[in-house]
Order: structure tokens, then sequence, then C-alpha cells
């Protein structure tokens, strides 16, 4: 791994890149669906081509052969857009990796309103809802390239199910090669009193955005960033709504089913304040650049600083 | 086989039978058509065929078998019972909350159970994975699966149908338990899926048609999968659903139903009256 802060790479190409790093255990075998070249595992595919399995455009079928691999001690990484991931092959990921606990990891790519300009039929916003839902899954959501290898080897390095959520939209590079990720952790990136911000993916910049945009008005905000979005990270939460009284969650994902909800749920249970989830409000998406849309669906550090200052209202 | 080892297979499937129906009359529910039809299949692979072992039933290097007709799990249960595997007082608890025997395989709840199945379509793509982990690591061990004739409705089928030919896994023999029958009828009027043998010939396999209560047919088919190199194997096996039990042949009505208590009394005598005939113990 050699990413530089400030270094704009999608997570896609951070997880292939991993694919490759990590590859040269025999254990790991990667497939796909016919679309290694926007996932990025063509460079395992290069580089190991005997443990690479191209399965032709069949997103079900790849992931029930991912599981009958698992079974033997193979380590899969299945790979495909989010959409036709969790989304068509939710159902054999449910019975044939989620039920029986096998050592499958979903590497979803193109998640989220940033895929542009293809448009709301490949514009995932409903995955971690759907994966939030299988008993088990680990749901990984990495912000930037460092922290997308960093969750391919803790996913390598645990026995069990995984989905790990990447974009097709190329990002800033917001940690070095000190950052430690464990799984099941969130991460404070930085402290403040008055609200606590918590974004997952690549609206975790965003995060920091706001609070700087806070700061201006003299709003002390928390930041934290939730890569792991299963199991959630309780105590870092329920901590910070004592400390802080006020929380607005930020990712690129329906409010329903994802990060907004993983933490409401905790919040509600254990230390309720009020609380703001940004992330598109039940909408699909539309084609467009990633920037403009991102905008127009409100997934921006303006719209998160808007929101912070409407849940410390409600306090 | 000589005439003798036929004998101890028809015995062991008529207790494989007994056993099948013996958990669904005490659950009062599952499959009993589907179960009886594959019994002779799972009885040649279990008893003749597959390098198994009941006290390693997780050996790396062992045979494998999926059952992705997976609601035909009593006739796995009954398999795996009479070769040893799971203890035969344990089928009575078949679906029950107490029982590890759940209404469709676990692989996590049942000693020699090599894949979780029971959603149609996804056991052949499971199957599909372990041969190609075989080829990927050199390794010799075969891997067998069973399909219902009404699975092949499912689209995964021939994904899978597809990329068994495309990674040319001569080590998979898939079975085709071919009774004609599906829940809501005749196959052909329900969704007409034939000719099977002809699509499957298509999408590159080897096809063999036989009788699937003959074992000498068995027997032939599964070594010329064997020895046929370069593509699966797909032995379509003509059977008769509810094979065994006079009532229940050849009628779709017994798919899904269980017996009820005169049914099940008959049914067992029906078996134990042929385990008699071939000189067996009951």
């Amino acid at each position: 791994m050699n990413y530089k802060i400030g270094e704009s790479i999608a997570t896609r190409q951070a997880y292939g890149d991993a694919l490759v790093e990590y590859g040269n255990d025999p254990r790991i075998v990667v497939m796909d669906a016919d679309l290694s070249k926007s996932t990025k595992t063509d460079g395992f595919k290069a580089t190991y081509p005997e443990r690479f399995i191209n399965t032709g455009i069949a997103e079900g079928n790849m992931m029930a052969t991912a599981a009958g691999l698992a079974t033997c001690g193979k380590i899969v990484f299945a790979s495909s857009f989010a959409m036709f991931a969790a989304g068509r092959a939710f159902e054999q990921i449910r019975n044939s990796i989620g039920y029986p606990h096998l050592n499958v990891k979903i590497g979803a790519t193109h998640a989220g309103i940033s895929v542009g300009e293809d448009g709301a039929s490949h514009q995932c916003l409903e995955d971690i809802g759907i994966m939030r839902t299988i008993p088990g899954m680990v749901i990984l959501n990495p912000a930037d390239a460092v922290e997308s290898n960093l969750a391919v080897k803790a996913a390598i390095d645990y026995d069990g199910p995984v989905y790990l959520r990447f974009g097709r939209l190329a990002v800033p590079t917001i940690f070095d090669e000190n950052y430690k990720f464990e799984i099941g952790k969130g991460v404070l990136l930085k402290d403040g009193s008055d609200v606590t911000l918590i974004g997952t993916g690549l609206l975790v910049p965003a995060c920091t955005e706001a609070a700087e945009i806070l700061a201006g008005e003299g709003i002390s905000a928390r930041v934290i960033n939730m890569a792991t979005i299963k199991p959630i990270d309780k105590d870092i939460i329920i901590k910070a709504a004592k400390e802080t009284g006020a929380v607005v969650t930020a990712e690129e994902h329906n409010v329903i089913g994802g990060l907004g909800s993983a933490v409401a749920e905790v919040l509600v249970e254990n230390a309720p304040v009020p609380m703001k989830r940004v992330g598109t409000q039940d909408v699909f998406g539309r084609s467009g650049k990633p920037y403009p849309l991102l905008e127009m669906y409100g997934l921006d550090a303006k719209t998160i600083a808007a929101k912070a200052k409407e849940a410390i209202a409600m306090k | 086989m000589d005439s003798n080892e036929i004998k101890d297979l028809q015995i062991h499937a008529a207790h494989v039978r007994k056993m099948a129906l013996e958990a669904v009359h005490a659950a009062g529910a599952g499959h009993p058509g589907g179960s009886l039809s594959v019994a002779d299949i799972l009885t040649y692979l279990y008893f003749k065929e597959m390098n198994v072992d009941p006290k390693n039933a997780k050996d790396p290097d062992r045979d494998r078998f999926v059952l992705s007709k997976g609601h035909c799990s009593p006739a796995l249960y009954g398999i795996l019972a009479e070769r040893g595997f799971i203890p035969k007082e344990d089928i009575k608890g078949f679906r029950s909350i107490d029982s590890y025997l759940q209404g469709h395989p676990d692989m996590k709840k049942v000693n020699g159970v090599d894949m979780s199945t029971g959603s149609l379509g996804q056991g052949i793509s499971c199957a599909n994975g372990m041969a190609l982990a075989a080829k990927l690591d050199g390794k010799s061990y075969r891997v067998y699966t069973a399909l219902g004739d009404g699975e092949i409705e499912e689209g995964e089928v021939w994904e899978a149908a597809m990329f068994a030919a495309h990674y040319k896994l001569d080590n998979l023999t898939a079975f085709l338990d071919f009774n004609g029958l599906q829940i809501d009828g005749e196959i052909t009027k329900v969704m007409n899926s034939t000719p099977i043998d002809k699509k499957f010939e298509a999408f590159n396999w080897h096809v063999i048609t036989i009788d699937a209560h003959d074992f000498d047919q068995i027997e032939a088919a599964v070594n010329e999968a064997k020895q046929t190199k370069g593509r699966p194997t797909l032995i379509m096996a003509k059977s008769v659903k509810g094979k065994g039990v006079s009532f229940m042949e050849g009628q779709a009505a017994w798919h899904g139903t269980a017996p009820n208590d005169e049914q099940y009394a008959q049914a067992v005598s029906e078996l134990d009256a042929y385990i008699d005939s071939l000189g067996g113990d009951k």
C-alpha cells in the first residue's frame, strides 16, 4: 500500500490493489461476473490468473459457487456492482453464504449515487440495509484507499461472511500509513462537545468539512468515522450521545436501513438524544456527474452542518 | 454387481425409505414423494461409491454430495443414519424444535451434510464450487449433486450448467431425479422443461439416461461419468415419485404431504414385506 494523503483514488481501485497485495495466499480465490475492469479485480486476474474465476454475467450463480469453494477452505472474494451483488444475489448470499456462515467476502463496488452517469438502475442505495438484515454478516464501508486496503486485510483475517462496499468515484485519501483499522470499531477523527457527526464512506471527509463550517459558527462538533456498519460500535455511539447530546449520521445510502438506522437503533435503546440522518431521502437517483448529484441529493458538508444545527436545536 | 450386492443395496434403500417416512410422519410435514424417488441414488452413492467416513465427516479429501433438491432432506437424513453419520433414533425428531434435523439440510448442525440447501437452484452452484476447489488444489475427490426435475426451472441451474461445462468440471456428476412431477402437477404441464437431456447436451454436458431404481444402471452411469474427461456429466435418472409405497407411487399429491397413522403403517408394512422378501433384517 502506498497512498498519500490528499491523493484522489477510488476505493474500488484500492480494493483491486489490495487483492493483488495480499493475493499470494493460495487460499484466496477472486470471482467476478464480467466486470473485472470496473471492479478492479483485473489486477488480481493478471497476477494470479489460475485463482481468478469469471462466472460471466450470473451473480446469483457466482455467490453460491463462492459458497461451495469456501466449504473447501478457500477465502473467496466475489465481486460485482453493489446493485447486482446485494440486490440480485441477495437470496444466494442469505441462504448459501449467510446461513452456513461461510468464508465469502462480497466485494461490492459502484455503491451509491456517486456512480454518476449510469443513473438510478446502477446507483445502489439499499445494499447496507439489505445486508444488515442477514444474521452474522459483517459490513464494511471504507472511506478512502488506505482504509479500503486495511478492510480487505481484515476481511481476509476474519473467518466468516463480509460485505465490503466500495465506490466508483475517485475520493481524497484521508488516512496515512499509521491508521489502525479494526472490524467493529468506530474511529474518533475529531473531538467536540456540542454535536456528533457520524459518517461512513465518502461522506467522512464531508463530516470533517461540516465540523469546520460549524466551528466557524462557534459550534464544537465531534467527528466519527464508522467504517463498520455491522457489527456497529455501540460504545462509541453511546459515549458520543451522552457527551454531546445530539447526533447526525451521513451516508451515501437511503436513510432507511443504513448507517442512520443502525445508529438510531443504538440511540433509541441506550441513550436517546436528538438525531438527524443525512442520506438519500427514500428516493431513487438519476444520471449526472457525481459531485453535482451528491449536492442535489443533500449528501454534502453544507447539508450535514445544517442538520447538525437542527439536531442541536432539538436538545 | 452380483445379486447379493444388489440385494444388500436394495435392503439399505428400503431402510432409507422407511426412515424418510418415519421422519415425515413424526413431523406431520415434509416431502415424501421426492425422498422416495431419490433413495436408490443416495444408497448407491453412500454405500458403494463415495469415499466418506462417518467418523471423519470433514475429511478434506472426501467425496462430496450436495442435495440441491434440499426439500428431500428426509432421504438425506435416512441415508446418513443408515450409513452411521447420525443416530437412527434421531430421525423421529425431524422438523421439531428440539432437534438438529431441520426441515432442509443444515451443514452446521448435521454430521455428514456437505452443504446447506433448500432454496432451489443453489445446490448445483455450490457443488460447482467444490468441484472447482478440487481442480485448484489438484485433489482427486469427486462431487455429486441431485437436482429435482422441477428445480431445473430455476434460471440459476442453467447458469451453473454453463459454468460447469466452461470450467470443464469432469469431477462433477449431477443426478436429475426425473420423476416428472412437481408440487402443482406434471412438470410438462406446470412449465415444460423437456427435452432436458438435449438442453444439457447443448450446454456441453455428457448426458446418460438410466432407470433411477436399477443399481446396475446407476453403477454403470457413475463409472461412465468418472471416465468422461473434460466435461461434467448429467445422469438423467427416470424415477417414480413415491417409489416403494404402492399408494404414493406416481402421485404429485405426495410431494409435500405427510402420511396419517394408517397410511404410515401401511407404507411400513409394504417396505417391511419387501425387506423380508430380500431376506433382510427389518
